[in-house]
C-alpha cells in the first residue's frame, strides 16, 4: 500500500512539555504511518528525547493529545505504551548483560509451564522473533558477550516479540560500523514490509536520506517542518535544524608544524591482547587522526598514553622526558588530557554541577591548604562555560539535565581549563548535533594553532579525513599505516581498518 | 585564569555576570527552603511541647537530648563520609567496644592523670583508625565489597574486646577522662541549665569540622566525586585509592572518639558496649538524606537525622511509650523519612 495513503497509526496533536526554565516541546503535531520510516532530526536540546520520553510513557505531556489507531489515549507508564504497540530502542540498551539473548528477548513475558519457565518454548519464540528480522544471533550466549550490533538486534527482536507497531530508534547507528549499518537498514526494511512504523532519530543525515520516507525537523522544542524525503535536500535539512546556513563542514587546517622534535614519542607500546608494538610521533601543533574500528586498539592506545591503563612494554616520551605514569593523576600532572569516548560513564559525574565537573581535574589550582576558593572556581568555570557556549541555566546545574552536546562541552571544558600540552580526543563528536560539532572542530583547530598536540580518534571517516594533518590507521592493536596530509582516501582507510588490505 | 583560550573581555564579563546570577539564585532558593523548614519545624515542636506540658523544650531536656545523641552523631559523621563514597561501615559499634576496653586498659596502667588521658586518647583514635585502614585496604586494593570487610571487622573487633577483658568490664577511675564523657562546661546557670556537656561540644566541633571538609575542601569534593562516578573521578586524576582509604580511617578514628565519650560516661570500658550502634548510625545518615547509592548527602543532614531520632526517643520516653514499642515507631519513622525524601526529590526533579 502506498505510504501516502495509509492512515497514521500514531497521531500527536499540540504536544507541549515544560521543565523549569525550559520549554522542551511547544505544540508538536507528529504522526507515524504503518510501514513508513519517519526520521526525526534536530540539534541536541531540540526536543527529540522529550518527545520519545512522552511516547514511551516515561514522562507526561503538559498539553496536547495522543491518538493510537484512531483512539485518544493517555500514556502514563512504559508498560502501557508497550501494550499499545509502541517500543523504544534507546541509545543505551535495556538488556540484562548476564542473561542470554533468548532470555532477554522474552524478558517479562516468558512462556510458563506451570510455575517454571518453558525453556524450549522460550527459545522457539526468540528464534522466531529473530527469524522475522532475517538475522541470526547465538541465542544461548550471554548478551554481554555479543557485539553492539547484535545487542541492538536483540533489542529490536524484543520489541517485535511484544507486537510493537511503532518502533522508535534513538541514534541506532551511533555505535555501528558501516557494514552493520547496512544490516540495520535491511532489518528496518523487513520491519516496514511487515507494516511496522519506524521512527529513526539520528544526527547522520546521509543515513536519514538513505532510509527515511518522511523527515521531521525539530528546533528549540518546535516543529519546523515535516516533509517527504523527496521534497528535501540535505542542505535544506541542516539549515532548518540550525536555523542558519552552515558553510564548509570542516574548518581550514593550519599548515603542518615542522617535523623536527616530536612532542610525543611512543615506541614499541605493547599491552597483551590490546596493543602490538605501536610507534607514534606527534608534533606540537599537530592534529593526528586515528582511524580504526571499535576494538582495533585505538581507545587502548589513548588510555595507555595518558596513564589510564598500564602497558606491558614500550615507552612514552613527552617533551623529551620519558613518562612513568602510575595513573591518570600523573598523566594530568605531565600535561596530558584524555577526553574519553563515553561521557556518561567515564567523562562526567552526572549528579554534580557543571562547576564541580569542570574543576575536578584541577582542584589543586583552586585550593589553598586543601580549601577550595569558591569565588575563583565560579569565575573560571563561568567564563569558560560562556566561551564554549554551554547552554545551561547556570553553572550550578547538574550535568545530568544537560543535552548530549552540552554535556560534551562540559567534558571539553574540564580539559581546557588548564592548558594541556597534548590532548587525546576519543570520539569527540559522538552523538552530538551539527552545530555543536562545528564548534568542537573549531576548538580543536584553535588548540592546535596554539601549539597543543592533538590525537583524535574517530569512527566517522569524513571527520578523520577532514580534521587530521596526518592519519594513522589501526587494526588488531597496531598502527598498520600512516598517511601524510592529503595522502589518505576513504577507500584505502576503510580497507586498512577492516583488515582487507 | 590559565584557560586554553585567551578569555575575551566579553566572555569574562558574561562569565562573571552568570556566576553572580547563579549565586544569587542559589542563595534565594536556599533561603526560601530554609525558612519553610524552620517554620514547619517550629509549629511541630510547639505542638509536641504542649503535649508534654512543656517538658520537651525545657532547656534541661534539650541539653539532655543533645548529650544522648553525641555518640551516635559522631559515629554517623564518619559513616556519612563512607556512605557518600557508596560504601558502608558496619564495624563502628564493635570498634566502640574494642577501643573502649583498650583505653580502659591504658588508663589502668598509667598513674599520671594527664598522661593517661593523652595516651588513652591516642590509643583509642589510632586503633580505631588502624581498624578503618584494615576495613578500607581490601576495598581499594582488591575491590572487595565494604559490606564484607567491615562485617568481618565487626566480628573481629567485638571478639578481640572480649578476649582482652575476659568478658568483664574494666573500670576507669581517671577523673579527667571521665570528665570528657560526663562533665559540664559551666555557663553560669544561664538559660536554666547548669552547663553544656563536654560530649555535646565535642560532637558539635566534629560535625562542624566534618561539614567544612565535605563542602569546602578538595578532599570533600573528591569524596562526592568518587561516590558519583568512581571511574570518571579516577580519569580526572582523583587519587581514588587514598581518598577511599581515608574515609574508612576517618570512620574508624571517629568511632574511637565516640568510644572515649561513652567510656568516660560509663566510667568503664565494656566489651558489650556499642552493640547495634552501627545500624543506629546508618539510620541517622539515611534519615538525614544521604543516599546509600553514594554521591549525594550532607553532614548537616546526618546531624539533623541523629537529632530527629534522639528527639523521637526522648519524646516517647516523656509520653511514657513502652520501650519495645519505641523501636517499632522508630523503624516506621526511618522508613517514612526516607520515603518522603525520595518523593520530594522526584517531585523536584521531574516537576
Amino acid at each position: 500500500m502506498p505510504i501516502a495513503q495509509a492512515a497514521p497509526y500514531l497521531v500527536l496533536r499540540g504536544i507541549s512539555k515544560s521543565y523549569p526554565g525550559v520549554r522542551a516541546l511547544d505544540g508538536i503535531d507528529f504522526d507515524v504511518r504503518p510501514g513508513e520510516v519517519h526520521a526525526l532530526v534536530g540539534e541536541n536540546g531540540a526536543g527529540k528525547s522529550t518527545l520519545v520520553n512522552i511516547l514511551s510513557g516515561a514522562v507526561a505531556a503538559d498539553a496536547g493529545s495522543i491518538e493510537i489507531d484512531g483512539r485518544t489515549v493517555t500514556l502514563s507508564s512504559p508498560r502501557q505504551s508497550e501494550a499499545l504497540g509502541i517500543a523504544v530502542i534507546h541509545q543505551e540498551f535495556n538488556l540484562v548483560p548476564q542473561l542470554t539473548a533468548a532470555e532477554n528477548i522474552e524478558l517479562g513475558h516468558e512462556p510458563l509451564r506451570g510455575m517454571v519457565i518453558d525453556t524450549r518454548e522460550l527459545h522457539v519464540r526468540a528464534a522466531a522473533a529473530l527469524a522475522r528480522l532475517g538475522v541470526t544471533v547465538p541465542l544461548d550466549a550471554p548478551v554481554r558477550t555479543l557485539s553492539v550490533a547484535q545487542q541492538q538486534m536483540i533489542e529490536i527482536a524484543k520489541a517485535l516479540s511484544v507486537e510493537a507497531r511503532i518502533i522508535f530508534m534513538d541514534e541506532p547507528s551511533a555505535a555501528l560500523t558501516g557494514q552493520e549499518v547496512d544490516r540495520l537498514f535491511a532489518i528496518i526494511k523487513t520491519l516496514t514490509a511487515h507494516g511496522v512504523g519506524v521512527v529513526y532519530i539520528s544526527h547522520r543525515l546521509e543515513e536519514v536520506f538513505a532510509i527515511a520516507d518522511r523527515i521531521t525537523v525539530l528546533r528549540d522544542g518546535r516543529l519546523i517542518a515535516t516533509k517527504e524525503r523527496a521534497d528535501m535536500t540535505s542542505d535544506e535539512v541542516i539549515t532548518l535544524m540550525v536555523g542558519r546556513a552552515l558553510e564548509a563542514h570542516f574548518p581550514t587546517l593550519p599548515p603542518d608544524p615542522p617535523h623536527t622534535t616530536p612532542l610525543l614519542s611512543v615506541r614499541g607500546l605493547t599491552t597483551r591482547g590490546r596493543l602490538q608494538d605501536v610507534d607514534l610521533d606527534v608534533y606540537a601543533g599537530e592534529i593526528y587522526g586515528i582511524a580504526g574500528l571499535v576494538g582495533s586498539g585505538r581507545t587502548s592506545l589513548l588510555r595507555a598514553i595518558c596513564g589510564a591503563d598500564r602497558y606491558d612494554s614500550g615507552s612514552v616520551t613527552l617533551g623529551g622526558a620519558v613518562l612513568h605514569l602510575r595513573g591518570p593523576h600523573d598523566g594530568i600532572a605531565a600535561g596530558l588530557a584524555l577526553v574519553t569516548e563515553d561521557r556518561k560513564s567515564q567523562g562526567l559525574i552526572l549528579g554534580m554541577s557543571i562547576r564541580e565537573n569542570v574543576t575536578l581535574p584541577h582542584l589543586e589550582d583552586f585550593a589553598t591548604l586543601g580549601v577550595i576558593d569558591r569565588p575563583k572556581e565560579t569565575t573560571a568555570v563561568a567564563t569558560l562555560s560562556a566561551e564554549l557556549h554551554v547552554r545551561s541555566r547556570s553553572i550550578e546545574q547538574a550535568v545530568r539535565s544537560l543535552s548530549g552536546g552540552n554535556q560534551q562541552k562540559v567534558v571539553l571544558a574540564k580539559w581546557l581549563l588548564e592548558r594541556a600540552t597534548l590532548i587525546c580526543f576519543d570520539e569527540p563528536t559522538r552523538g552530538i548535533d551539527v552545530g555543536a560539532k562545528a564548534e568542537i572542530y573549531d576548538l580543536i583547530v584553535s588548540l592546535a594553532k596554539g601549539g597543543t598536540g592533538i590525537i583524535m580518534v574517530s569512527s566517522e571517516l569524513p571527520e578523520v579525513l577532514g580534521m587530521s594533518m596526518r592519519i594513522g590507521v589501526m587494526h588488531g592493536g597496531r598502527i598498520v599505516r600512516e598517511f601524510a596530509r592529503g595522502e589518505a582516501t576513504p577507500e584505502t582507510v576503510i580497507r586498512l581498518a577492516t583488515g582487507a588490505a | 585564569m590559565a584557560g586554553a583560550l585567551p578569555p575575551t573581555a566579553q566572555s569574562v564579563e558574561a562569565g562573571e555576570a552568570a556566576a553572580a546570577q547563579a549565586a544569587a539564585r542559589a542563595r534565594r532558593t536556599a533561603a526560601i527552603r530554609a525558612a519553610g523548614l524552620i517554620a514547619g519545624l517550629a509549629v511541630l515542636l510547639g505542638i509536641l511541647n504542649a503535649l508534654t506540658h512543656g517538658d520537651f523544650l525545657a532547656p534541661g531536656n534539650v541539653v539532655n537530648v543533645l548529650r544522648q545523641i553525641s555518640v551516635n552523631a559522631i559515629l554517623a559523621s564518619g559513616q556519612t563520609f563512607v556512605i557518600i563514597t557508596a560504601g558502608i561501615d558496619l564495624s563502628v559499634g564493635s570498634l566502640i567496644a574494642l577501643t573502649g576496653v583498650l583505653m580502659a586498659g591504658v588508663l589502668g596502667a598509667e598513674s599520671s592523670i594527664a598522661l593517661g588521658v593523652i595516651l588513652a586518647t591516642l590509643v583509642g583514635v589510632s586503633v580505631g583508625g588502624a581498624a578503618g585502614a584494615i576495613n578500607g585496604l581490601p576495598v581499594v586494593r582488591f575491590n572487595l565489597p565494604p559490606f564484607i570487610t567491615t562485617l568481618a571487622m565487626m566480628l573481629m573487633a567485638r571478639g578481640a574486646a572480649f578476649l582482652y577483658t575476659g568478658g568483664k568490664p574494666i573500670e576507669i577511675d581517671n577523673p579527667a577522662f571521665n570528665y570528657i564523657g560526663s562533665g559540664l562546661i559551666g555557663v553560669g546557670h544561664a538559660f536554666g541549665i547548669p552547663g553544656v556537656p563536654v560530649p555535646v561540644i565535642i560532637m558539635l566541633a566534629i560535625v562542624a569540622a566534618g561539614h567544612f571538609m565535605l563542602t569546602r575542601t578538595r578532599f570533600g569534593r573528591y569524596v562526592y566525586a568518587i561516590g558519583g562516578n568512581e571511574e570518571a573521578a579516577r580519569l580526572s586524576g582523583v587519587n581514588v585509592f587514598a581518598v577511599k582509604l581515608s574515609v574508612y580511617i576517618i570512620s574508624g578514628a571517629l568511632a574511637g572518639i565516640a568510644s572515649l565519650l561513652l567510656a568516660g560516661r560509663l566510667n568503664s570500658g565494656i566489651p558489650q558496649s556499642g552493640q547495634g550502634y552501627e545500624l543506629q548510625s546508618i539510620a541517622a545518615v539515611v534519615v538525614g538524606g544521604t543516599s546509600l547509592a553514594g554521591g549525594r548527602g550532607s553532614l548537616v543532614g546526618t546531624f539533623v537525622g541523629a537529632l530527629l531520632i534522639g528527639m523521637l526517643y526522648n519524646l516517647m520516653n516523656l509520653l511514657n511509650v513502652q520501650s519495645y514499642a519505641q523501636d517499632v515507631v522508630l523503624g516506621a519513622v526511618i522508613l517514612a523519612a526516607v520515603l518522603l525524601d525520595e518523593l520530594r526529590r522526584r517531585y523536584f526533579t521531574s516537576g
